[in-house]
């Protein structure tokens, strides 16, 4: 799993029937220390996630054991947002 | 499975109903001379195993085996805790 922040929203109307209903949102993986990394995801929501929180991504064929997502051609969902993390490297 | 040290914790309320109970751990993933190598990930835990310590852990649709495989929505687990640094051993090259 990677943390993200959500960077936007993709509007689509033809797309895999399977995909009916579900919320895609642009996410961008950061670093422990905020910052942005290089590139970005279109994810799929699973827990009502909105703009600029820090979220949970799980990617692979995982994604499609998130809630609603079974049989879905899914490569990358957000699973969880995130309250806080702490890091305390030695 | 790669070697990683645990070094922080996530605290997340809202999230899939499965992961309810689990706990999220930070690992830094290393190379074979347990050196930091790769970006951080976040590891869902199933060996329980806390910061600071030595632990493997195996990625994709494997790492939700220990859980219930067919719901748990994890790509990165922690399946067990090495002893110590010094148990982890390399063969000289010939």
């Amino acid at each position: 799993m990677i943390i993200a922040r959500i960077l936007g929203t993709v509007v689509s109307t033809q797309k895999d029937e399977r995909l009916s209903g579900k919320k895609l949102l642009i996410v961008k993986p950061i670093n422990l220390d905020g910052t942005d990394q290089s590139g970005y995801v279109v994810a799929v929501d699973t827990v009502g996630a909105g703009y600029h929180e820090k979220v949970l991504v799980v990617a692979g064929s995982s994604a499609r054991l998130a809630e609603g997502n079974k049989d879905c051609p899914v490569d990358s969902a957000i699973v969880g947002i995130i309250d806080s993390f702490e890091v305390n490297k030695k | 499975m790669q070697l990683a040290r645990v070094i922080g914790t996530v605290v997340s309320t809202i999230k899939d109903e499965s992961l309810e109970g689990r706990k999220f751990l930070i690992v830094q993933t290393l190379d074979a001379d347990l050196q930091a190598k790769g970006k951080p990930q976040v590891a869902l835990d199933a060996a329980g195993a806390g910061i600071g310590e030595l632990v493997f852990w195996c990625r994709g649709k494997e790492a939700s085996f220990p859980f219930k495989r067919d719901s748990t929505p994890t790509d990165c687990t922690i399946v067990g805790i090495v002893d110590s640094d010094s148990h982890v051993f390399k063969f000289r090259n010939p």
